[in-house]
């Protein structure tokens, strides 16, 4: 086991990328989601329930 | 005569840390109650593995060839936990995913904490630990060929079941208390049979595409979601749910163990392997946290979120959820955030798994 610490400045670029990707993956899947449901539901399906 | 001793000059004091270490997760896994399903076999399984000239290697390693080394396992008990899923929080109220996706920071913070010590491949399969998701554990580091599975699985599923000790300290130095009060209208919202058949199907195309390596573990997983909601194979959702995953279950745990032998497994990189789990659950949690934050920044006053729920974002199901609707409660005995918790915590369970997939992207390759 070697202790390289500039390593961890070299994968920030991983970080940044897996960051990204999941909020892409994410997002996509909320907006179908949302979609989904829109095109799915009935009317008046909704009520407040605090 | 001598044939009953001799064994017992091949006894080192390794092997008795390893019965010793055995003992503390079967002792865990009893008397706290802590992930038994697992914990019990990885502990029996350690001891067994670590006795002198042990008989019990060649069948465990035929075991692990069969189910770990091709990733048959995890795969299949996925179909379990998938069959367990209810997603209806997330699909009522969608944009609690992006919670999920928060905070799966802790994992891609830990790889490039982890790379400063060990190679890339084995420091992505340690932070994978931070998914909190012991199956997609499995795959990654066995798909990255990662010396350290043993440690991995020990600490991923330790770590799974340490959720309400290591949350709650997290989630309070990082809000206040007028924070941790902040109440959440739950909108009741129905949602219809259609979406919920659709939802599997189409989350499994869209990582699929996206992230082609998550495309068996987000696969299975929505096979196993598709098969409960369908409404027609209710007894093939039941076996799925039981009978399926507990056999796998009772295979996993024992042949994972099958890495814990003393040369492999002592050694100051399992401690350093611990330790570094510990940083990726951490960090998950403020990932969440702090994420609803700045987003509060940007909402109307009545219309902010209960930070807490951000910290729901890991793939602990349900146990994450309960824990900050339980501290909502603590906080406030009226303010019930149960069903936005649990949505975030469904959402950390496909986002841990794409999580996965992408770090399996970035490194297979």
């Amino acid at each position: 086991m070697n202790f390289t610490p500039m390593n961890f400045v070299s994968n920030l670029y991983y970080m940044g990328l897996g960051m990204l990707g999941i909020f892409v993956v994410m997002g996509i899947i909320i907006l179908v989601t949302m979609l989904l449901d829109r095109l799915t539901s009935k009317k008046g399906g909704s009520k407040d329930n605090e | 005569m001598e044939i009953l001793y001799e064994n017992l000059l091949n006894i080192t004091w390794q092997m008795v840390v390893m019965w010793i270490i055995g003992g503390v997760l079967i002792y865990l896994a009893i008397a706290k109650d802590m992930e038994p399903t697992l914990l019990l076999p990885i502990g029996f399984g350690a001891i067994l593995v670590n006795l002198p000239m042990s008989g019990a290697l060649e069948p465990l390693e035929t075991l692990f060839n069969a189910g770990i080394a091709n990733e048959l396992f995890p795969l299949i008990l996925f179909i379990g936990i998938g069959a367990m899923c209810d997603f209806s929080p997330i699909l009522s109220n969608p944009k609690l995913m992006l919670f999920g996706a928060a905070a799966q920071f802790g994992i891609f913070f830990t790889l490039c904490t982890a790379s400063m010590f060990f190679d890339i491949n084995d420091a992505a399969s340690i932070a994978i630990i931070g998914a909190a998701d012991g199956p997609t554990s499995i795959v990654v580091a066995q798909k990255l060929g990662s010396k350290y599975l043993g440690a991995i699985m020990v600490a991923a599923y330790s770590y799974m079941s340490l959720v309400p000790i290591i949350q709650p300290p997290v989630i309070k130095l990082l809000t206040t208390k007028k924070e941790r009060m902040i109440r959440m209208p739950y909108v009741e919202h129905e949602v219809s049979k259609l979406t919920k058949i659709m939802f599997p199907i189409v989350i499994t195309v869209i990582a699929g595409i996206i992230a082609p390596d998550s495309a068996a573990l987000v696969g299975f997983l929505m096979f196993g979601n598709l098969i409960r909601e369908c409404g027609v194979l209710n007894s093939l959702s039941s076996t799925a749910q039981n009978t399926l995953a507990n056999l796998v279950t009772i295979f996993l745990g024992i042949t994972i163990a099958l890495r814990m032998q003393a040369a492999e497994f002592l050694s100051p990189n399992t401690l350093l392997i611990i330790g570094l789990g510990l940083v990726a659950f951490i960090v998950d949690t403020a990932g969440g946290v702090i994420f609803a934050k700045i987003m509060n920044l940007f909402l109307k006053e009545g219309h902010k979120i209960n930070p807490m729920i951000g910290a729901a974002g890991i793939s602990a199901f349900p146990m994450s959820g309960r824990v900050v609707h339980k501290m909502a409660l603590k906080e406030d005995p009226s303010n019930f955030i149960l069903m936005q918790a649990m949505g975030v915590n469904a959402s950390g369970q496909i986002a841990s798994v794409i999580a996965g997939g992408l770090i399996l992207s970035f490194f297979l390759h």
